[in-house]
């Protein structure tokens, strides 16, 4: 057994049991120091990654291949850039603790090990340790009314979402007689022999997954959750989750079910996803609730490339989540960023006049919003480009032409913010904010801004790891 | 033949235990008929011939986690009452929808037809050495260890996340310093106090004393 392939994950692991104890035996405070330590394992992972072999181990279970590596990269770089975001945000919230980054850790541990399932079973114990790491963290200011209550509705209705899940599994189990992917995918080897039982299966299955990437029908939690939720929280839920539950989708999809007519399914949740989403979020007031209608809307777009069901596809949707993941940490930082007289503001009015009291801070928030909106050439754009190419190439012309328009709908809603910095009277300055954020803050809208530039070694390694689904 | 009036025994009581634990008004009750399902799921479970999962569900579950609720239901100032006034207004809809996908699922799986290639998948040559704790302990630690460990984390984290969400510091609890009591001297420990004729000394006066006569005893 070549237990060597799970190392990232194992390394992690145990580092993270280390910090834990740091944090516990040593006296004072230590909140900093495991933060730190927390970043440096991640990065440690990241090395590892980087430079492990493929290969499947631990009884077909785990497979490590370009696809996971590229997925766990993007998942680590979006869990360091949150912890990053809360260290000081928690200091100044007075909800700093060292338990927080290493929730963080455990939570990235599992989604790690969603991306490398290559069985049910281990499939179900990563989406667990993820999910149960993320309830606590979303009720981590836990003196705050409203993300307590962000914490437990997120419990109860995730917990749904795991029974529906393995309610699924059970019956995919049932129906094929096995559990790991490969297996599924033999004993289901054409179309006609994915049994009605088997189908009722693969749709709870696929329930369960598109609850945690809140896709309509499924986003009733978004924006409760994100609204609640300490905002490094939320940045978190946003990037690292989100990536792995759509890695997740696309490998569940894609090899054990290859052979059942998802497709159908998947344009309805991604129609429903763009509309909800660019609607959803034209009334908001709370830049945080406008946030989640807006991820719920990218959701939708990133499901455009896996309605496509093709290599382009993948290779869209890795690519729309690249940039989303850089674009999302971004506008947190800036909404993080905004504190008043010691306590965080988040309506979109508070932002009015930005452009003048602070035009560094305003410029990036715009690039975000021009690049959110899909505005060229931003980052944005170039994720839409190539899930809508991929769209186009399957002749899918429905999925693609209400993309654009909603797109074109949703750009109000980050017009307005744009509008509410520029043209309107100026409140009262924000308070001066951490290197840390700022460094976020202008990292990610260097990103987004100069992705033009070099979007070719990104779309390339996209690309090897979408082959290497197939 | 025992051993099917056996089965139909335990699953009769285990389906209506089931029933009482939703139906019954007092939730004491509702625990109690819990306990008892969950004594004939073992029973049924040793019918199959799992015995070590038997065993695991009465001392787990029935030990534990039965137990555990007990405290909860009785702890917790639960208006069961007002729940139930939501149970009824909202019956009528979880029943239709209930209904509804109890109704798919039938014609689903109805037809009841599994892939060809199910039944040899889910046939596994069962190992003939000893019980099927041994088999389980084969297993577990052999090729479903990633497994393993993984539910270890997810515990570890709920056990972490328990600790982050209820524990307060108290400030008026106090903590056992055993060196600094050890190393005392009578000095800092005894007070001489003079006490009028016929007053004695008041409990009070033990509270005024110095705080090095109190060492030993840290706040936290």
């Amino acid at each position: 057994m070549n237990w060597a392939l799970a190392l990232p994950e194992i390394v992690l692991a145990l580092c993270g049991m280390a910090i834990l104890l740091l944090g516990v035996l040593r006296r004072g405070d230590t909140t900093a120091l495991c933060g730190w330590a927390v970043l440096a394992a991640f990065v440690l992972a990241a090395a590892l990654v980087a430079t492990g072999a493929d290969g499947h181990a631990y009884h077909d279970m785990f497979i490590v291949d370009a696809f996971a590596r590229f997925a766990k990269l993007l998942i680590l770089t979006g869990a360091a850039l949150a912890c990053l975001l809360a260290m000081d945000w928690n200091r100044r919230e007075g909800i700093a603790r060292f338990e927080f980054p290493v929730l963080a850790l455990f939570a990235t541990v599992g989604m790690m090990l969603m991306v490398s399932a290559s069985s049910f079973m281990s499939l179900y114990l990563g989406l667990e340790l993820q999910s149960l790491s993320l309830y606590v963290m979303a009720a981590f200011a836990r003196d705050d009314v409203r993300s307590s209550e962000a914490g437990l509705k997120y419990f109860v209705l995730g917990a749904l979402a795991s029974g529906l899940l393995l309610y699924g599994i059970s019956l995919v189990y049932g129906f094929s007689g096995g559990l790991d992917f490969a297996g599924v995918a033999q004993a289901v080897a054409s179309p006609e022999l994915a049994s009605p039982g088997f189908i009722v299966g693969v749709m709870f299955v696929v329930v369960g997954l598109a609850f945690k990437i809140s896709a309509v029908p499924f986003h009733m939690w978004a924006p409760d959750v994100y609204q609640g939720a300490p905002t490094p929280v939320t940045a978190f839920f946003g990037t690292a989750p989100k990536v792995a539950a759509m890695a997740l989708l696309l490998r569940v999809l894609g090899v054990p079910f290859v052979h059942v007519p998802w497709i159908p399914v998947v344009m309805l949740m991604s129609i429903g996803s763009m509309l909800l989403g660019s609607f959803g979020a034209i009334a908001q007031t709370n830049i945080k609730r406008l946030m989640a209608y807006s991820s719920i809307g990218h959701v939708g777009y990133a499901l455009i490339g896996l309605a496509a069901g093709t290599v382009d596809g993948v290779r869209g949707v890795l690519i729309y989540l690249v940039t989303y993941v850089f674009m999302n940490i971004g506008s947190f930082a800036v909404i993080a960023a905004m504190r008043r007289r010691g306590r965080a503001v988040e309506n979109i009015v508070d932002l009015a006049g930005l452009g003048r009291t602070d035009p560094g801070l305003a410029l990036a928030l715009a690039v975000f919003m021009f690049s959110m909106a899909g505005i060229p050439p931003l980052a944005g754009f170039f994720g839409k480009l190539y899930v809508f190419l991929a769209a186009v190439q399957r002749g899918q012309w429905t999925l693609a032409v209400i993309g654009v328009l909603t797109s074109v709908i949703g750009a109000v809603y980050y017009l307005r913010v744009i509008k509410v910095m520029y043209f309107d009277a100026p409140g009262e300055p924000f308070e001066a904010r951490a290197t840390a954020t700022s460094v976020l803050v202008f990292g990610c809208a260097l990103f987004t801004a100069l992705f033009f530039l070099f979007p070719s070694a990104i779309v390339a390694s996209a690309d090897a790891a979408a082959r290497s689904l197939f | 033949m025992i051993a099917v009036i056996a089965f139909y025994v335990f699953a009769a009581i285990l389906i209506g235990s089931a029933v009482m634990v939703v139906t019954s008004r007092n939730p004491v009750h509702s625990v109690l008929f819990l306990i008892l399902g969950f004594f004939n799921a073992a029973g049924l479970f040793l019918l199959a011939g799992a015995e070590f999962l038997a065993l695991i569900l009465v001392i787990v579950y029935v030990g534990a986690v039965a137990v555990l609720f007990l405290f909860v239901v009785m702890m917790l100032d639960i208006d069961f009452t007002e729940l139930r006034e939501g149970f009824q207004k909202y019956a009528p809809v979880g029943l239709a929808v209930g209904a509804l996908l109890f109704g798919e699922l039938l014609f689903a799986l109805g037809a009841w037809d599994f892939a060809p290639a199910a039944g040899g998948l889910r046939q596994t040559p069962m190992p003939d050495y000893g019980t099927n704790t041994a088999m389980l302990g084969h297993v577990i630690y052999t090729d479903y260890v990633l497994l393993f460990q993984v539910s270890g984390l997810v515990l570890l984290v709920a056990m972490i996340g328990a600790i982050v969400l209820t524990l307060r510091p108290r400030v008026d609890s106090r903590r056992q310093n055993i060196e600094a009591q050890i190393s005392r001297t009578p000095a800092q420990t005894l007070s001489m106090v003079n006490a009028p004729l016929g007053a004695g000394v008041r409990a009070a006066e033990y509270h005024r004393r110095e705080p090095a006569a109190r060492v030993g005893e840290e706040d936290v």
